[in-house]
Order: structure tokens, then sequence, then C-alpha cells
């Protein structure tokens, strides 16, 4: 169990990074130039709800007291009313975060279902041909812009083949399924891109490993010792490089998440910047932050409890 | 015959770096579709001809119009401009205040450095492309804005290399014995130290070109940089989606554009951490 105790040290060492991330969101929305009280309100706002919003962020104090009103919302459960839709951001996010945890859900299993053959070809015909194509797409597949990606697929598998939805979300669990397939693959497809590179090097090390070698010692067929020994090994680095992509994936469903309209975190994001309704972005962007965080720390558990040597 | 006496070592050079060879010549191509863009585009990118309207590729049109009977060819060839642009000047400003910052912060160690590695581990926290949005809402869409956001967000990555250069080359013989010669600080830092830990950032530039790239094309493709009628990728792909159904063209050939540079910053990035000995 000592090798677990960092899940109960880490916690505070997270704390300063968590400081950091309130501080800049908070800063972010206080360089908007004008009264931050009509910033927060909207330009429409009456004089007695400027009053109350006065009091409630303490306004009229130090820049630092705000920041510690801001806390102290922020641990009432409460992000700042959203000007469009009149509601808390919390409220808002909430009912948002279904969509993108499955866009995410579903672009990281898709990205192994595509990433797992593919760098197995490559690595188990190091220096063929097919190695060599795969790992030029692989290459090239880094630099696919995602909404430009999605808007081929949409061309090619909704509209010329008619067997997918072009956008939304869907209603039901199966139609949200279906609403699912093109935005995940198009997550999926840039991101596996990044993982085949990181899988294929770490097959190759595996198959060379003493544990293949012993292995075929005892007489294992080739097929054996590579899908029972060298791809679960190569798989667990994989939960690292995931987690350090984290950001990158959840910059991808922002974008992803307009290209198909899907009602989730991102887009209300961008909707956000547009009407200027600075708590959403302000809110979403400290909600990303934390999820970051989280996942990272989450990973190094995961990464401890798959792998018997590692020790944090 | 004198070119021929200078080319065989040139070729002979290119030709078993058949990488950079092919990275370059497509970053060559760019710049030059780029600089020569008033000669070579058959039309005025924002000329709006209603009498060929969606007209799909034909002799005329190679890569067809759009939905206002622009050419889509000459919108691609002057969107290099603007795209190339965004790579450079977007990688430009990080890459220079990363490295004065991760040089300062490596040479003196303690409270600076403590303090540095903290912001960056705080901007590191946020995704990029959240931070970077963040900060555009604030500064009002624009590409001003987005260089802006690129110069705030972007430098946390080359500080880090170059921080972690210079903590190793500062102990070693040349830099102590530039200090021991009375060399001022400022001196060794950024006569001594740096030019060795430049290695690693100049193959980080490549890959980064990449990611600016696609983060440029992408923020004006959400409406947030570049603006309409301007002829950029990303702003294309997004005046392209609403005729989606009826014209695939307008779709089609500036996201070739970008993946095509981008392939090439890649492949530029790759030979050069090679010909450096540089591993990322």
């Amino acid at each position: 169990m000592r090798r677990y105790r960092f899940v109960l040290v880490r916690p505070f060492q997270l704390i300063p990074v968590l400081f950091g991330i309130s501080v800049i969101t908070f800063v972010l929305v206080r360089l908007i130039p004008g009264d931050p009280a009509r910033i927060l309100l909207g330009t429409r706002a009456t004089p007695t709800a400027i009053a109350n919003i006065r009091a409630q962020y303490g306004l009229d104090e130090p820049i630092w007291v705000q920041y510690l009103y801001f806390l102290k919302n922020l641990a009432a459960g409460e992000m700042g009313k959203s000007t469009l839709y009149k509601v808390d951001t919390l409220k808002l996010i909430v009912t948002r975060i279904e969509p993108t945890l499955a866009l995410v859900v579903a672009g990281v299993v898709l990205a192994l279902v595509i990433a797992v053959p593919f760098a197995a070809i490559s690595a188990r015909r190091q220096g063929t041909a097919a190695d060599h194509a795969i790992r030029i797409v692989s290459t090239a597949g880094i630099g696919f812009p995602s909404f430009w990606l999605g808007a081929m697929l949409i061309i090619l598998f909704a509209v010329r083949l008619d067997w997918l939805p072009v956008s939304g979300y869907g209603d039901s669990l199966g139609d949200k399924l279906l609403h699912l397939i093109l935005p995940g693959l198009t997550i999926a497809l840039s991101l596996s891109a990044v993982i085949t590179r990181s899988l294929r090097a770490g097959m190759i090390a595996g198959l060379s490993s003493d544990v293949a070698v012993a292995a075929r010692a005892r007489g294992m067929p080739e097929s054996v010792v590579f899908w029972r020994h060298v791809v679960p090994n190569a798989l667990v680095p994989t939960v690292n490089l995931l987690a350090i992509n984290v950001g990158w994936l959840i910059g991808g469903t922002v974008v992803v998440e307009s290209v198909f309209a899907v009602p989730g975190l991102g887009q209300l994001m961008v909707r956000g910047i547009f009407s200027r309704d600075y708590m959403v972005v302000q809110g979403v962007a400290l909600t990303f932050a934390v999820a970051t965080v989280l996942i990272n720390f989450l990973a190094d558990v995961v990464t401890v409890a798959l792998d018997p040597r590692v020790e944090l | 015959m004198t070119a021929t006496t200078l080319s065989p070592r040139w070729s002979a050079r290119f030709g078993r770096r058949p990488m950079l060879l092919t990275g370059l010549s497509i970053l060559g191509a760019f710049v030059a579709m780029a600089l020569l863009a008033p000669l070579v585009a058959p039309y005025d990118p924002i000329f709006q001809d209603a009498a060929v309207k969606l007209q799909p590729p034909s002799l005329a049109h190679p890569f067809g119009t759009d939905n206002f009977g622009r050419d889509v060819l000459s919108r691609v060839i002057w969107g290099a401009r603007i795209d190339l642009q965004i790579a450079v000047i977007g990688v430009i400003f990080p890459f220079l205040i990363g490295t004065g910052i991760g040089t300062i912060a490596g040479f003196f160690g303690g409270w600076v450095d403590t303090l540095f590695m903290r912001i960056i581990d705080v901007v590191l926290a946020f995704p990029f492309l959240v931070l970077m949005l963040s900060i555009i809402a604030i500064l009002g869409p624009g590409l001003g804005s987005f260089y802006i956001a690129m110069a705030l967000v972007g430098w946390v990555s080359y500080a880090r290399l170059i921080r972690a250069q210079i903590l190793v080359l500062k102990t070693q013989d040349f830099a102590v014995a530039a200090a021991s010669l009375g060399f001022s600080r400022l001196r060794i830092m950024f006569r001594h130290l740096l030019p060795n830990a430049l290695a690693g950032s100049l193959v980080f530039v490549m890959s980064d070109a990449v990611l600016v790239l696609l983060n440029g094309a992408a923020i004006s493709y959400l409406g947030l940089g570049v603006q309409p009628p301007v002829a950029e990728w990303g702003v294309m792909v997004a005046e392209a989606q609403g005729f989606i159904t009826q014209a695939w063209w307008i779709t089609l050939f500036p996201g070739l554009a970008i993946v095509t540079l981008a392939f090439g910053f890649s492949l530029t990035g790759d030979a050069l951490a090679d010909l450096l000995g540089v591993h990322e």
C-alpha cells in the first residue's frame, strides 16, 4: 500500500496550482475595461441589480478582497449569473458536461481501436513498406485540422453516403450514440496519430524485452507473446500520454462541438465569447482547468495500479 | 558546367536526407506562393461573380467557386499569406519570451526560478486552446488578439526547454571558466550558455509551428481570429460549412493546404532533430 501513499499527499501539492487557476480566471474577467458590475450584468442592468452585485462581489473593496468574495461565491456553488441564459453558470455547466464527457470518451476509445492495430503492424513488421506508410500517415495526421476533418467526414458519411446524422446530439441513448460517431471519429483520428507513434515505440521495446524472450523460451507462439505480454505493457505509458494530452484533447472537443453542433461545454464557451457572457466563459475555463488537473492526478493513480514497478 | 560542379555535393547531401529535402521544398513552395500570390492567383480572391456561384472544379476554376462566385484556388493561394504569417508570428513571440525567461530562470535559480516554474505549472494546467479563447474573449476577436494570446500562453514550452538545458550547461567547465574570467552574468547567459541550449528549441519551433497553424486556423474557423472576407484557410472552411451538402470543393481545398503546410513543418522538424541529434 506504500505505493498508494501519494494518493493522500498529492491533493495537497495540487493546492498551489488550483489557487493559481482561480487567480487567473478571476483576473481575466477583471481585466476587461469598464465597470465590472455592468460587465457581469450586461448593459441593460437595473440600478438595484447593480447595487446587489456590488455587494455580492464586494466590487467597492480592494481587488484582493474581491478575489476572496469570488472564492466565497465559488464555495457557495455560485459561478455568477449568465447574462444570456439568466441562470447561474454552474447550473449551465452541469447540464453541458454529459455531451463533452461522452465525446472525450468516444474519442479515446475509437483512437485506441484505430491506433493499436496500426501500431502492432508497424512494430511487428518494422522497416517494411507497411511500417513506413503508417509512420508517414501518423506524421501527417498530427497536422490534420479537426474542424476540417470533421467537415470532410460529414461530407463523406452524412451527405454522400447518408449513413449518419450531419450534426446535433439526439435524445435517446441509441440516438446519442449515433450522433457521437462522427465527432468521436474526428477526435479519434487526430489522437490516434499521436498514440500510434508512442505505442509503436513501446511495442518495439517490448518485443525484445526479457518478458518476451522468456515467453518465447517457454514455447509460446509469437502472436500470443505479442498480444498477451507486449501489448498490455505498451499500453501503460499510453495512459500517461493521454493524460499529458488531455488539455489538447479538451481543446479538440471545443472545436469539434462547434463543427457538429454538440451542446457541450466547448459550445457553451464559444457562444459565451460571442455574446460577451463573461461569467460563462470564466466558469467553463475554470471547469476545464480543474478537470485537467484532476485527470492528470487520476492518470497517476491508474498508472500505479496497472504497473507494479511504478513508484511515485 | 559550373552548376554541376557545385550541385553534386548539395544533391548528395540532400539525397541522403529525403525528409529534409521534401520538408524544405514544401515550405519553400508555400513561401513562394505567398510572395507571388498576385502573380500566380488566376482571380482576385475577394471578387464576387454572381454568374459563377458554387461551380464544381473545372478548367476555368480548378478548385471550383464558392457561394459568392469567388475562385477557391485564388483564395487558397492568397490564404498562404495569412496562414504562413500566423505560423511565423505565432511562433516568434513565444520563442523570444520563453527563451528569455527560461535562460534567466535556469541561470539565477532560487526564488526567480521557483516563481517562473509555478507560473508555468498554472498556465499548463489550462487546456491550451481554452486559455487562448479566454484571453481572446477579453481582447475581442481578431488576428492581433490571437498573437497576443499566443505570446501569453505559448512561451511556457520554450521556457521549460531552455531552462532544463541551462541548468545542465551552467555547471560545465566552459561556463565556470567564463565566470572565473570575470565575464558579466549577462554575457555568460546570452553569449555562452544560450547558443548551446538552442538546438532543442529550434527543433521544437517546427512542431510548434504546426500547432500554432492549426490553432490559428481553428480560432479563425470559430470566428474569433481572422475575419471574413479575408482569404484564410480556417475562415474558408467555416464559410463553406453552410454549403456542405452542395459543394464539397469549398471545404476540401483549404483544408488540404493546411495539411500540406503542416506536413512540411513536421518533416523539416523531424529532419532537423536527426541532424542536430536532438530527441524530443
